[in-house]
């Protein structure tokens, strides 16, 4: 089929179409009009709303959500200290859990980007790739299995005289760790694939020790990279609360709304606004590092 | 990069280690697919096929796999449309408010999915008076999956260059065909990349899909979760994940094929992060 | 990788639409499809429920107990009325009477910690017993009962009730306990640091409630879901002393089994569900015996359940069939059996595989009855005209801070 007969068959499209040429301002008002319905009208919707229900509050007998106007709700979030320790618990864990990503991510993003064979890069790519895929609560129950008294993790230690870590917070730690790690390899090593070999060349050339190579080009320029990836391993962390249900009895910001949302609807919508503060705050101070322009 | 052995075996060394790490809980969810008994203890006491075939049986098992591909297909379908759209006009496009509708697409994958499940069921329930189905999941997924598709075409927008479009209309093309001959030719593979990983978030996503599916639906993961919590068909869980695992080596073996097509960018659920940190902070 | 690339991007388009078209006849050979008839309920008629029983809708969508709707019982009604059954089990009551809000589901097996919001909600509607006929031979001391009559209106048919068991791995507890000690009594339940398994559920506050009432007589707690302010903070201080000492807090039944057979909890509150199940894989635990009525000294809390319909069912005669056929006594028997608690059928008791369920189980003693609490949803106002007792809502926060 050639253009001309496209054209010729289709009258009216073209005329349609013809009502945007030279128009870039209607343009970009057709391409937009879809998108922002959904995202600004439903979902900034949706979390203006659920602003709104933080400050309703609830019969205590049916459970019915009375839509009034009181500051109940976030008082008690501000007040009672276990809510306080709750958030504090969750943060410091999503911090921990960013933080071992990132240690353990990088070795392998660069090796992925600027050692490995082409072979070598497509496999572990794969290889990277390939528990993404696999079920998340399949994943978590693994782990329930082996953290347990009668577990892989202590029959393999037992016989060193060691004990595994059981269930409990470093066993939250570890899963959500493990979890959410391709999602922090992912980015850095994209991050490095872009940093031209010639660039490492000349700082080599220019007789930088691999080390400093390291810490003055390389790390700078991959930086805003394992920043991308901690937003993901920052928020997936915060919302968390089935992993945290199934390796402990700890508290967190996602369990507590998960049990509250079935008598409290206020309470939990109340208890969402903390993850949504703390992550425009973190993806401000993510774009504030300046360092995205260069990625 | 020119390494010294030492530093070199130390990388393998980590490599090693990160490896394992991401490797030994999916062996030993292949290992218990296996195990006679219904409690997962270590040792397994003896071994069976009988999850398996219970798992083919399964009516309820095929019933939810069909609605997750039936989620998935849509929420994609969906996400591809927006998702294309909204690249369009950011990377062809200057206007007001631009920053702005990238830092709207990623929000919903920057904020954790229960706050998105939460929203989302909050207004259909409360304020639309909407009873929650699959269809209630299926917009909740294409919400986050958006962003997915937009990485992908942004990147690859900012790749080609504009000058071919501006060609086609130099020439009498319309929009339409400038579109059609010249723009979708240029960014098929990454729609095509985008589209699978969309189809992948959707398909594993559990938290959102909790808080907004109807009472008769169940997707695979909410399969999966119910039957964790029977503890008569235990072991099914792992032999329904042995499965999956071993059906998405195709689609990752593609993803990455399309990824290396699209110019090297890692693919993946997270591999459209580091578009997100260029297009957050794109100024 | 030096291969040769036809149209990578065609090749990954039909390698996805093959996929999904694969998956789509796996999953769709052997589906069955759903009719989706829709009778609008009865509800606006006031006071008196269902008036005529009609036919089959074809479908039933409950809300359940694990271990209450199992194929062994609900494949027969499937048969004999052609109402597909839909069950979706929930670990707690608030879960039970979330789900019920949804509208999407027509009845419910709810604990009477639950039956008295679902009622004041307005998600239940009248029963009306006369199309229940199994219902003439229910037990008389579980009719019209606080949990399940309103204001002289009947909101339910009852299911069956037991007591919550104190279960225990023999290998590791040696001699078998008699009292709620061993979990409430911070110093006796320290030798099990880090291996109790309890409850998660505000209903837990109840439980330590009746371990003081035994204890602490200068409280003068009556009953354990009426607690004034002084009365609940012992109880909240007793669960706060506990709470180091807990190993795992289970809401899922497959949760706690799996923390008992792996080692990981050895004593702690249970039902029967758990402790049978357990049984059965050959993993060591005792309780109670049964002859006792599972009772530690001090009584223990229990459920007496019943079967509620609701205001917005799709499938009203389906959930009326439903309601007649598990307090039918083959059924009630082989539910009560099953998951080892006293059915509320009396005809039941000649139709148990074991012919002394029954009496093991106190299903007609009513004295027995006495020890044991059945759950209540805690209200402000609890008997005495005044607002001094702590709601529900102080039980859930309460919750909350108890687990820290």
């Amino acid at each position: 089929m050639t253009t001309e007969g496209v054209v010729s068959k289709r009258p009216a499209r073209r005329r349609f179409a013809g009502l945007f040429h030279g128009r870039p301002r209607l343009q970009v008002a057709a391409l937009l009009a879809g998108p922002s319905a959904w995202l600004v009208v439903l979902y900034l919707g949706s979390l203006v709303v659920l602003l709104i229900t933080a400050f309703w509050t609830v019969d205590a007998l049916s459970g019915e959500v009375i839509q009034g106007f009181s500051f109940e709700n976030i008082e008690a979030l501000l007040n009672e200290p276990v809510y306080r320790t709750i958030v504090w618990r969750t943060v410091r864990t999503a911090i921990l859990v960013t933080l071992t990503d990132a240690v353990i991510a990088f070795p392998i993003a660069f090796y992925m980007a600027k050692v490995a064979s082409r072979r070598g890069k497509a496999l572990l790519v794969i290889a990277v790739l390939m528990p993404l895929w696999s079920s998340y609560l399949v994943k978590v129950l693994a782990w329930r299995t082996m953290l347990s008294q009668d577990g892989v993790i202590n029959w393999a230690l037992n016989p060193l005289g060691l004990h595994g870590p059981g269930y409990g917070l470093t066993a939250v730690w570890l899963v959500l760790s493990y979890l959410w790690l391709p999602y922090m390899i992912l980015p850095i090593y994209a991050g490095l694939e872009r940093i031209p070999d010639s660039l490492i060349s000349a700082s080599e050339d220019l007789g930088a020790a691999p080390f400093t190579t390291f810490r003055r080009v390389i790390f700078p320029l991959a930086f805003p990279a394992v920043v991308a990836g901690s937003i993901f391993t920052f928020s997936l962390t915060l919302g968390d609360f089935i992993t945290v249900r199934l390796v402990s009895n700890s508290q967190f910001i996602g369990t507590v709304i998960a049990s509250s949302i079935t008598n409290d609807l206020p309470f939990a919508a109340a208890l969402a606004l903390v993850p949504i503060v703390v992550m425009i705050a973190y993806l401000a101070v993510a774009r504030k590092l300046g360092a995205f322009e260069h990625v | 990069m020119r390494l010294s052995r030492r530093a070199r075996g130390l990388l393998r060394f980590g490599v090693g280690v990160g490896m394992a790490f991401i490797y030994l809980p999916l062996l030993v969810i292949f290992i218990y697919a296996f195990n006679s008994s219904k409690i997962l203890k270590w040792p397994p006491p003896g071994w069976t096929f009988e999850w398996f075939s219970k798992a083919f049986e399964s009516e309820s098992v095929r019933e939810s796999l069909l609605t997750s591909v039936e989620a998935g297909a849509a929420a994609t379908a969906i996400a591809l449309l927006l998702g294309t759209l909204a690249a369009i006009a950011v990377a062809r496009h200057r206007f007001f408010g631009r920053e702005t509708v990238s830092f709207l697409v990623i929000l919903p994958i920057a904020l954790p999915g229960i706050v998105t499940g939460v929203a989302l069921s909050n207004t259909f329930t409360q304020v639309l008076g909407i009873s929650l189905s699959l269809l209630t999941v299926i917009v909740g997924h294409a919400t986050f999956c958006i962003v997915v598709i937009y990485n992908n075409v942004v990147a690859r927008l900012r790749r080609t260059s504009g000058s071919f479009e501006e060609a086609s209309a130099d020439l009498g093309a319309s929009t339409w065909q400038t579109f059609r001959f010249v723009t979708f030719p240029s960014m098929k593979t990454a729609l095509a990349a985008g589209a699978l990983l969309a189809f992948a978030l959707s398909f594993d996503e559990i938290i959102v899909t909790t808080f907004t599916i109807g009472a008769g639906e169940e997707t695979l993961p909410i399969w999966i979760f119910r039957n964790l919590f029977r503890p008569k068909e235990l072991p099914i869980v792992d032999a329904v994940a042995v499965i999956v695992i071993l059906i998405s080596i195709v689609p990752v073996y593609l993803a990455h094929r399309l990824s290396q097509e699209s110019g090297g960018i890692a693919a993946g659920k997270g591999g459209g992060a580091a578009e997100v940190a260029e297009v957050t902070a794109a100024p | 990788m030096r291969r040769r690339k036809a149209h990578p991007a065609r090749t990954a388009w039909l390698i996805v639409g093959g996929l999904v078209a694969f998956m789509l006849v796996l999953a769709g050979c052997g589906s069955s499809s759903s009719s989706s008839s829709s009778s609008s309920s009865s509800s606006g008629e006031g006071g008196e429920g269902l008036q005529k029983l009609g036919k089959s809708e074809g479908e039933l969508n409950l809300i359940s107990w694990a271990g209450y709707v199992e194929p062994e019982w609900a494949k027969p009604f499937e048969v004999k009325t052609g109402c597909k059954v839909n069950d979706k089990t929930a670990g707690t009551s608030d879960e039970m009477v979330d789900l019920m809000k949804t509208g999407q589901y027509d009845g419910v097996s709810a604990s009477g910690n639950a039956t008295a919001r679902l009622v004041a909600a307005g998600e239940v509607e009248p029963v009306n017993v006369a199309l229940v006929p199994n219902y003439k031979t229910v037990f008389p001391d579980l009719k019209n009962q606080p949990y399940n009559t309103f204001e002289g209106v009947n909101y339910g048919i009852p299911h069956g009730r037991g007591a919550n068991l104190l279960m225990w791995n023999p290998d590791a507890v040696k001699s078998a306990p008699t009292s709620w000690d061993v979990t409430m009594d911070p110093k006796v339940a320290a030798q099990y640091k880090g291996k109790i398994s309890q409850y998660d559920d505000p209903m837990s506050i109840a439980e330590a409630a009746v371990y003081l009432k035994f204890h602490e007589p200068s409280l003068e707690i009556e009953n354990p879901y009426e607690l004034n302010e002084e009365q609940f903070e012992a109880a909240v201080g007793l669960l706060k002393e506990q709470q180091p000492n807990v190993g795992e807090y289970w809401a899922e039944a497959a949760k706690q089994i799996q923390a008992f057979g792996s080692g990981d909890d050895e004593i702690g509150t249970t039902w029967q569900y758990q402790y049978f199940a357990l049984q059965e894989e050959g993993v060591p635990v005792a309780a109670s015996p049964a002859s006792q009525g599972f009772l530690p000294k001090e009584g223990a809390t229990g459920w007496s359940d019943t079967w509620m319909i609701s205001s917005k069912a799709k499938h009203p005669n389906c959930m009326y069939m439903w309601m007649n056929y598990i307090i039918s006594p083959q059924a009630n028997a082989e539910v009560a059996e099953y998951f080892g608690e006293a059915p509320a059928q009396s005809l039941a008791c000649d139709k148990t595989k074991n012919k002394n369920f029954c009496t093991e189980y106190h299903a007609d003693n009513p004295a027995f009855w006495k020890r044991v609490y059945y759950w209540e949803t805690p209200l402000a106002e609890c008997g005495n005209g005044e607002e001094d007792c702590m709601d529900y809502n102080a039980w859930v926060k309460a919750w909350t801070e108890i687990k820290g």
